[in-house]
């Protein structure tokens, strides 16, 4: 489906996008000092927004527990990163995971519930034919309503044979996968 | 699309209203496209392509319009391979952010902002301890946060239910999104992918519905707690990318030769991001996926492998510029002594791949004969509660696995404060970070043994009934942990053996008291690579009914190692009710005498023929050309929209002129264009041996047979297939399924 398409590439670009505008945040840079247990002082972790120069023992690791002539030995068993993360990709991202995680969860609720629902109410029982092995299946009406279509090219009627071809095309994958168990994992 | 799709398109004006809608209507199969489960025709596709190419160079001298027509189109391959690096490499960032986050879930949640996950969430924090890196009051465990007590056999026991709740729920929505939306989502799709790039047709398995779900429900998946991993639906994931902008240029999308060196080119592209390496996937692509890799299709791999890492570097989802997913260094030298835990390493690897291709292959036929593979979702429920329930108490398997392989890999050095790095330190030591001497192992290490020892029964269990079920599932990430687990626990014992017996012949010359001599994480990765190769065998070997393999004759081999892939992997491969089988002749002549539409209608309805040959007469029986059996109907059908005025009576034609006739017949039909002059032949008395290496090395479709220059008749691919299965004793009838 083109539209699916669409929409990943629109998102895909927001989110490129997004990446470049969002400003730096600047607690999204730190330097982490690791220092283990000296003596009798225990083991710390220090931690300081500070840029890549600054990023060494000497600048981060404050109150210094040790005095004037162990400092050296102190920090030379410390060891210091610096790591940048961008909080906005990541707020950007799972929004838009969840997000589209709940239209698909909503499509699929419309797919299963709702519409075998109101198609019965629009066309009445005794117009539905359905197969043995189709019923509790989703799009199990697939074949039915394309019987019902009107045949003017209008836009509607468009979207709703493709929606249908496409749901045949999705029963003919659930056979394979599920009912003959044919796809290797 | 199948011929049932093509008798049933509604009849719609092709001037009709809406052409921005077009792309809703049903795209009328073109002649020279394949149908679903059948293989392509490599020669047919790679002369097809040179002609384009030709016709696209001699139009290039006239007129500068077309001169940059042909720079574009030399250039579109390139284009094609850094869109795909730039999607694979954002959605791989995508997934690896909301794994992520979604794994942390289940435990707790930060307060300050929903959307971090538990390191995100302490980064600022300065409440951090040496011992609780971890811990921060931003984030906060679902007991603290709803009882307000962190501590105690309640919070326990509530951590514990909502655990298991959280993974019950992902699970359930990644089979249920599989199961309504895309099926062929579901496994890891390395082995369908090997055969659609060895020139198989499995329509709908790279389309955009099967990469949108997958991409969700390979998330769902994962953080649910299963053991399984996520490197080989990011492949199915990339080869979808590949498929997605092949559509965009008429170059690939119509030249199915051609797309599969984009999809060879994105499976590469697949593995860079998994792990970090453009040169892993390269390789990965070449040896394992592709069956036709030219010198051009590597560097375009590599190309693409590259753009994807750097745009994964651009999303930095690990928040310190790390890219590999398992970083380590080591700064021992390991010793030739160490060659003998090595290759037990290596002995393990083998068993448990063993272990586990006999295991899974029963399971799975259980699956597939049994009432097992009736109810998928709840199998899919069962199993992921059963995994949750015995992963929470085992500290080790509660966190990812990816998290585990890479403590497992970590070289202990003074930073370390974890359980397995818990040895008795000298207190007076005062040597630089990275040189510690070997120590012996404290309460923590012991601890630790114990609880890893259960880890590694368990995941070699729940693995077993792990894979095969309808949720994307990667096979990478479980075997590496299963290997590294092994591996620690023999570095361990090794050390601490080294340790307590410097006296030791052994050890005397390799392990001075005092100096370090053996790293348990270096044991720990030569563990995940021995038991990395294991378990990927069945896809070369194992029929698609789940068959015991026998062993193979060495002679055929060879012959098999280029089909097996057809022949191995994908049941997707429906019996053939097409065709007939057996005594019935699979092809039928047309003559160059002119002949009228309806009676070539009427013999395409009659019959479902293979290919027609073309001859110069029924009496000479000289043999002119093949044709193709989807071919001639299509070409038939789609004639009125070409050509005005042909009819039922018309004449249908194969020369090159057409034959002289009175102006009140009706137009003739030229099918010149479908009959293929130059078919491959080989006579009746050349060896099996020869022909089967011919269909392998040139990637034919069909081949001819004549006897005494005459045809004789026609071996197909799968004729070529049921007579190898026959030579091995398999039941050649179930090669309907290849």
């Amino acid at each position: 489906m083109k539209s699916v398409f669409l929409l990943e590439a629109f998102s895909v670009a927001c989110f490129v996008l997004l990446n470049q505008v969002t400003a730096k945040n600047s607690e999204d840079i730190r330097c982490k000092c690791i220092c283990p247990p000296y003596r009798d002082i225990e083991g710390q972790i220090y931690k300081q927004n500070v840029s890549l120069k600054d990023c060494n023992c000497l600048h981060v690791v404050e109150p210094m527990p040790v005095d004037g002539k162990d400092v050296e030995a102190y920090c030379l068993r410390c060891e210091c990163k610096f790591e940048e993360r961008s909080s906005a990709t990541i707020k950007v991202t799972i929004i838009m995971y969840l997000s589209i995680l709940g239209l698909l969860l909503l499509y699929m609720v419309y797919l299963t519930l709702l519409e075998p629902m109101l198609k019965r109410r629009l066309f009445g029982h005794s117009q539905l034919i359905q197969s043995d092995d189709d019923v509790g299946q989703p799009f199990a009406n697939a074949h039915n309503v394309l019987s019902h279509s009107h045949s003017r090219p209008n836009m509607l009627n468009k979207v709703e044979h493709a929606q249908q071809r496409w749901r045949r095309q999705v029963q003919e994958q659930r056979k394979s996968v599920f009912d003959r168990h044919v796809v290797l994992s | 699309i199948s011929p049932a799709e093509l008798a049933s398109t509604p009849t719609e004006e092709p001037n009709g209203s809406g052409h921005l809608m077009d792309f809703l209507d049903e795209p009328f199969p073109d002649v020279g496209t394949y149908e679903d489960f059948h293989t392509i025709d490599w020669l047919r596709e790679k002369s097809r392509d040179t002609d384009r190419h030709r016709k696209i160079t001699s139009k290039s001298k006239e007129s500068l319009w077309e001169l940059i027509k042909s720079l574009l189109d030399a250039w579109s391959g390139w284009v094609v391979m850094l869109l795909i690096g730039l999607l694979s490499g954002t959605l791989a960032g995508v997934i690896d952010l909301a794994v992520d986050w979604m794994t942390d879930l289940k435990e707790g949640v930060c307060l300050t902002a929903f959307w971090y996950s538990h390191e995100q969430c302490c980064w600022t924090s300065n409440e951090t301890t040496f011992d609780d890196r971890d811990k921060c009051p931003q984030w906060q465990k679902w007991a603290e946060l709803m009882t307000g007590h962190a501590e105690g056999a309640g919070a326990y026991v509530l951590n514990y239910l909502l655990y298991v709740m959280w993974a019950l729920l992902f699970s359930f929505l990644a089979v249920s999104l599989v199961r309504v939306f895309a099926p062929y989502a579901c496994g890891s799709g390395i082995p369908e992918i090997k055969t659609i790039l060895s020139g198989f047709i499995i329509r709908g398995y790279l389309g955009k519905w099967t990469l949108l779900i997958k991409t969700v429900t390979l998330v769902l998946a994962v953080s649910s707690g299963l053991s399984l991993g996520k490197e080989g639906p990011l492949v199915h994931v990339a080869c979808c990318c590949g498929n997605l902008f092949c559509s965009l240029f008429s170059k690939y999308s119509k030249n199915e030769g051609k797309r599969r060196e984009v999809l060879s080119a994105a499976a590469a592209a697949g593995v860079s991001v998994a792990f970090g390496a453009p040169i892993g996937g390269v390789l990965f692509s070449l040896e394992e996926v592709s069956y036709y890799f030219p010198l051009k299709t590597l560097w375009r791999s590599f190309f693409a492998a590259l753009v994807a890492a750097f745009t994964l570097r651009a999303i930095n989802p690990f928040g310190n510029s790390r890219l590999v997913l398992f970083y380590v260094e080591y700064h021992t030298p390991w010793y030739m002594a160490e060659l003998v835990p090595f290759i037990l390493l290596g002995v393990f690897g083998g068993l448990w791949g063993t272990l586990f291709i006999r295991a899974n292959i029963a399971w799975c036929r259980r699956r597939k004969t049994t009432l097992l593979g009736k109810y998928p979702v709840l199998e899919v429920i069962a199993v992921t509660g059963i995994t949750a329930v015995l992963a929470f108490p085992n500290p080790y398997t509660r966190r990812s696995t990816s998290e585990l392989i890479s403590e497992l890999f970590n070289d202990c050095g003074a930073l370390e404060s974890s359980q397995l790095c818990d040895y008795v330190n000298n207190p007076n030591m005062s040597r630089p970070v990275d040189d510690i001497p070997d120590r012996p192992a404290g309460p923590g290490v012991y601890n630790a043994l114990w609880q890893l020892a259960l880890a590694l029964v368990f995941k070699i269990v729940i693995t077993i009934f792990t894979f095969g079920m309808k949720i994307p599932s990667g096979l990478f990430i479980p075997s590496m942990a299963v290997g590294a687990i092994a591996g620690r626990i023999v570095g361990i014992a090794v050390e601490q053996m080294a340790y307590h017996h410097h006296d030791w012949l052994i050890f005397k010359n390799w392990c001075r008291p005092g100096a370090d001599c053996v790293t348990p994480g270096l044991y720990a990765m030569v563990g995940a690579a021995a038991c990395l190769g294991e378990p990927r065998r069945p896809q070369k070997r194992s029929s698609p009914l789940l068959r015991q393999s026998r062993p193979e004759k060495r002679s055929r081999k060879k012959g098999l190692n280029g089909t097996s892939r057809e022949e191995s992997t994908p049941p997707t491969l429906a019996t053939d009710e097409r065709g007939p089988r057996g005594k019935a002749p699979l092809w039928a002549f047309l003559t160059q005498d002119p002949t009228r539409v309806e009676e070539l209608e009427a013999l395409i309805k009659d019959t479902d023929y293979k290919g027609f040959r073309v001859v110069i007469s029924r009496e000479s029986e000289r043999f002119m050309g093949f044709v193709q059996g989807r071919d001639l109907p299509l070409a038939i059908r789609k004639s009125p929209f070409k050509q005005d005025g042909v009819v039922s009576s018309s004449v249908v034609y194969f020369t090159e002129d057409a034959p002289l006739l009175p102006p009140t017949n009706p137009q003739p039909l030229k099918l010149r264009r479908i009959l293929n002059l130059s078919p491959f032949t080989v006579t009746d008395h050349t060896p099996m041996e020869t022909v089967v290496d011919i269909f392998r090395k040139l990637g034919l479709r069909q081949c001819l047979v004549t006897r005494s220059g005459r045809l004789l008749g026609i071996i197909t691919k799968k004729d070529v297939l049921r007579h190898m299965a026959q030579m091995m004793n398999q039941d050649p009838e179930s090669i309907m399924f290849n």
